[in-house]
């Protein structure tokens, strides 16, 4: 870069005269004149006010997404962990009994934990997942005073359940294999599959209002 | 060996020179060149059915010997290289490239890509090659062909179908390494698929989908119904996709997770080569090592699947001594001070170190006995054994360093077997025999399945006449006696520690060596008992082969820290006895099972007499007896060196960090607190002892001991035949339903002859009995000799030690049953 050049990046500003010259050293106070008067923006966080949400595609907390049904979506493959640059994802899986039937398929994610001390909101578990089990949420308050509320394990992270959904294990809608799951063939529990959470999970609150309600109008569309 | 003829060929304008015969695949692995492949495997014949592996070939034709081009691309993996060769791979050849991602994509088509949820997801030959050969994108639409899944082949392995990419590596497999052909290709076209005899893939019987049915996470009901042979297992690692999955391991980690180590085999006197792949602290899998002279690419299936005893629920991390009727959990310094009360206050001790101990351990185990405890009663045998036994280990396996080899074995005009059932109790050596053309003979009361998938000729004897029937070896004029007489000049005979229950079998097993020209070697069941003969662990002998009464003073001092003056040691039946009695006060035991001692029941007694210090892995099996327990390291937790049956040391690395200490620390610490300044745990010292195995020291005497006499049977009266199985209800199986359930169904197997006398036919009961108890079991119907009935040693319903208190050639009565019964453990 020549000399020219480097000149032409300077601003051009005029030379002060004697008056501006001698207030110079003392300008700078004049934010702190003006801010005595001002009202004070005392944030009550997170105590009182509402705040915005950030940008919808902001990076938050992460869910474990379900499939209509009530059925997670996470099969345990542990892509997100491999992916994840900042070793925070621990994942074990396990198999898929006629029992407790967890996710769509043979195989879902038995241990979840993402460590939120590690984490960097990078995104590229959701890059990875492939059953789009994993997202993110734009819920941001995450603090805590002990290491291990830091690491969040699977009910924390699975998505609450919707109007409609009937909790895990449950058996899949009958007739239908993990890929028409995938393709977004299930709208909502079946049935039988109501009675089926009736009759093995008599004791389940959130399994019963579903059963016994809204259950019904879903299953395969 | 002579040089073998070299043959030059070009791979890619690469000349090299390869053995005649050599596969153009491997030629170009020499050369440097992968050349993708799936159903390729070097143990395995060839059989090009995948044609991954196509790749362009030219060779000199015509008398000119111009250089002729195969008109289409052929498969490396099933053509020889022949002189003048040319070779254009992928690297070279767009015809061959073309043709590899062709053949990649047709293979694809029906692969269901469901990667994320595949156990060989990350180590997948196919990914790779997918990656390497294989098109960026499909241009597949239609409908992939879906099974349903998985079918379990056997109940530790299940199988894919989907997956399969039909290269048949285990069903070549199981034809053609150890002869059990439970998988084959079934159907045609676009249906076929790999399966075990199945009615519903068939379509051959209305009963169908009995089989099918049974899915991950089932174990089948009837034990032995799917039994497919000892090393199914080997197929899992062979599968070049995810088609064939272990039931134990399935879901339980990816690849990455895993952390791998090189190390060796526990379960068997082979000392086979494995990798052992932990996850955070925790053993998931096992995987054959490569060792081309000892177990080439495979282990048996124990090998492989039974690891999860080393972490069972009754696993000791403390301590444990006897307070009133209990026992209580207590500070290794309450612990170790409790088992120096035992030793200071004892007048006679002794000790049973049981037959799994490294070499180290059983150093220390020898030394101890020895200088701290100042006893010679010491006997390494949790089985049943014989004094002859104890001579014959001392005049011809202790000190005799490395002797007959595997490749030996294998190369030998012929085998002679005697007290050893290759398949059951010799593991891979099972699999180098077939693999050989090697003629086997067997002393046995019948041909096992083992033996006669080796194609081996039996030479029958009677349960405990073993030793009449090596006598008569050489004075058969014809017949297969003298066949084997003539075949076994340069040959081998080798003994098992099932002889030790047959008199005068291993004085006639050295008298028939010397004769006929043969080597001869002693190959037990377990891993450590080579390496326990060798550290002295038995009355009078001392480490390297030394005698114990004889020993030269720079020896004793280099050993025990100076001369020793021990009156001679008592034998295990001596011990038991003694104890038994009250003359020997307390005992130190370690890791073996009461029930595999000759008299359970009398052994229990003797350990409720005496004071037992036990230095166990697991609880369980010996708390009822024991006053102190100190826990010590299963063998993944420490490191040391086992001695296999050939002599030859298998240093052995820790694959799982621990604070559980090895036997031989665990005396140090004892030997400390006594007040010894012992030498035991110096490495140094030890090492030094194992410099001598193999140096030439004076031989103690042989056995002479004459065989017995054929005994008169009884009406109801029956020799006992029996051996372990290589999987029954043995310890190391705890926590691995899945192997135990692949086990052979223990049956009682008779001849028609003897059943008829008896009155049963093939699938009734048939009761066992001595005075001690019965077993009962279904009848086969087998070759065996009239008056002999076989039963699986430690079987599930048939412990023949604990329920009859009876061994191999011990009177039983056999009688008719009405049904079957459980069998009190």
């Amino acid at each position: 870069m020549s000399p020219k050049d480097n000149t032409a990046l300077t601003p051009d500003r005029k030379e002060k005269g004697f008056l501006g010259r001698g207030v110079a050293p003392w300008a700078g106070f004049g934010v702190t004149l003006r801010t005595f008067f001002a009202k004070p923006v005392t944030e009550q966080y997170p105590f009182k006010g509402k705040y915005p949400a950030p940008f919808p595609r902001y990076h938050g907390r992460h869910q474990l997404n379900r499939y209509p049904d009530g059925l997670e979506k996470c099969v345990g493959c542990e892509l997100c962990a491999w992916a994840c640059p900042a070793d925070a994802i621990f994942v074990e899986a396990g198999a898929n009994t006629p029992d407790e039937q967890y996710s769509a398929g043979e195989r879902y994610g038995r241990v979840y934990q993402i460590n939120y001390l590690r984490c960097i909101f990078c995104g590229m578990c959701i890059e990875a997942c492939p059953t789009r089990a994993l997202t993110m949420t734009n819920f941001y308050e995450l603090a805590s005073a002990t290491r291990e509320d830091m690491i969040f394990t699977k009910d924390e992270l699975l998505a609450p359940l919707e109007e409609g959904m009937l909790p895990a294990p449950h058996p899949m809608v009958e007739g239908l294999t993990d890929d028409d799951y995938y393709s977004g063939k299930v709208t909502g529990p079946t049935d039988r599959q109501a009675e089926w959470v009736r009759l093995h999970r008599p004791g389940d609150v959130a399994g019963e209002a579903v059963a016994s309600g809204a259950a019904g109008q879903g299953g395969q569309s | 060996m002579s040089t073998p003829d070299l043959v030059a060929c070009t791979i890619d304008g690469i000349e090299i020179e390869v053995p005649k015969d050599t596969l153009i695949i491997r030629a170009a692995e020499e050369a440097g060149i992968m050349i993708p492949r799936f159903c390729d495997h070097p143990l395995l014949k060839p059989v090009a059915a995948c044609r991954q592996c196509l790749v362009d070939v030219a060779s000199p034709a015509g008398p000119e010997g111009k250089l002729r081009a195969f008109p289409k691309p052929q498969p490396a993996c099933a053509i020889s290289v022949t002189p003048g060769m040319v070779v254009n791979t992928q690297l070279s050849s767009e015809a061959a490239k073309n043709a590899q991602e062709q053949v990649a994509e047709l293979i694809l088509i029906n692969h269901p890509l469901d990667c994320p949820i595949c156990d060989k997801g990350g180590e997948c030959p196919l990914q790779n090659q997918a990656m390497s050969t294989g098109r960026s994108v499909s241009r597949f639409e239609d409908k992939k062909n879906t099974f349903p899944k998985p079918l379990a082949l056997t109940p530790q392995i299940l199988l894919d179908r989907e997956r399969c990419v039909l290269c048949q590596r285990c069903v070549r497999f199981a034809a053609q390494i150890p002869g059990d052909p439970f998988i084959a290709l079934q159907k045609r076209g676009a249906n076929q698929q790999i399966g075990r005899f199945d009615p519903s893939v068939l379509g051959v019987a209305e009963t169908a989908g009995q089989l099918a049915d049974q899915t991950a996470g089932d174990i089948p009901a009837i034990c032995g119904e799917p039994f497919a042979g000892y090393f199914a297992g080997n197929i899992i690692q062979i599968c070049p996709v995810g088609a064939l999955t272990s039931a134990a391991y399935r879901f339980r980690a990816r690849p990455f997770d895993l952390v791998s180590t090189e190390t060796v085999a526990e379960h068997d006197s082979n000392g086979s080569a494995i990798r052992v792949d932990y996850r955070r602290g925790t053993v998931l899998r096992r995987l054959a090592g490569d060792d081309p002279s000892l177990n080439q690419e495979w282990i048996s299936d124990k090998d492989r699947f039974a690891f999860r005893w080393q972490a069972a629920p009754d696993r000791l991390e403390r301590p444990l001594v006897r307070q009133g009727d209990q026992l209580v959990e207590v500070s290794w310094p309450e612990g170790i001070r409790a088992a120096v009360e035992i030793f200071d206050s004892a007048t006679n001790p002794a000790v049973l170190p049981g037959g799994r101990l490294t070499l180290e351990d059983a150093y220390a185990y020898s030394v101890f006995a020895r200088t701290v405890l100042g006893t010679d009663s010491v006997d390494f045998r949790a089985r049943p054994s014989s004094h002859e036994e104890a001579q014959f280990l001392a005049h011809f396996v202790a000190g005799a360093g490395l002797g007959v080899s595997l490749d030996d074995l294998a190369q030998a005009p012929a085998v002679l077997l005697a007290g050893f059932e290759p398949e059951d109790e010799g593991g891979i050596i099972f699999l180098r025999l077939r693999e050989a053309d090697t003629k086997v003979y067997s002393v046995a009361p019948f041909a096992s399945r083992g033996l006669r998938r080796l194609g081996g000729k039996l030479l029958r004897a009677l349960p405990g006449g073993e030793a009449s029937a090596l006598d008569a070896l050489s004075s058969a004029a014809d017949g297969p006696r003298a066949e084997a007489a003539a075949a076994l000049k340069g040959g081998v005979i080798v003994v098992g520690e099932r002889l030790a229950s047959s008199p005068g079998a291993y004085t006639a097993a050295l008298a028939a060596a010397d004769r006929l020209g043969a080597r001869l070697v002693w190959i037990p069941r377990r891993a450590g008992e080579r390496a326990a003969v060798e550290a002295g662990l038995l009355p009078g002998l001392a480490p390297a082969g030394r005698s114990l009464d004889a020993l030269a003073d720079d020896v004793a001092e280099t050993v025990f820290g100076g001369p020793m003056g021990l009156t001679p040691g008592l034998d295990l039946p001596g011990i038991i006895a003694a104890a038994q009695a009250g003359s020997v006060d307390a005992v130190l035991m370690g890791g073996l099972e009461l029930a595999d001692l000759p008299d359970p029941r009398a052994a229990s007694a003797a350990l409720n007499t005496a004071k037992v210090v036990a230095l166990q892995v697991r609880g369980d099996s010996i708390s009822p007896w024991a006053d102190v327990i100190l826990p010590v390291a299963p063998p993944q937790e420490k490191a040391g060196t086992f001695i296999n049956w050939e002599g030859r040391l298998r240093p052995f690395p820790q694959v799982l960090t621990s604070t559980a200490l090895s036997d031989a620390r665990v005396l140090q610490v004892l030997a400390d607190q006594l007040g010894f300044e012992s030498r035991i745990g110096e490495l140094a010292t030890s090492h030094q002892v194992f410099g001598w195995l193999g140096k030439p020291s004076a031989r103690r005497a042989a056995p002479a001991v004459a065989p017995r006499a054929p005994r008169p049977l009884g009406a109801g009266q029956a020799v006992l035949s029996t051996w372990r199985y290589q999987v029954d209800d043995s310890a190391a199986l705890d926590g691995e339903p899945y192997l135990a359930a692949s086990a052979p169904a223990p049956v009682a197997r008779i001849s028609a002859v003897t059943a008829r006398a008896v009155g049963v036919r093939q699938g009734d009961y048939l009761n066992v009995s001595t005075s001690g108890g019965t077993i009962t079991l279904p009848v086969a119907i087998d070759d065996l000799p009239e008056g002999v009935v076989h039963l699986p040693a430690k079987s599930p319903g048939s412990w023949t030690l604990v329920t009859l208190t009876a061994t191999d050639g011990d009177l039983v009565g056999i009688s008719a049953a009405h049904g079957p019964k459980e069998v009190a453990r």
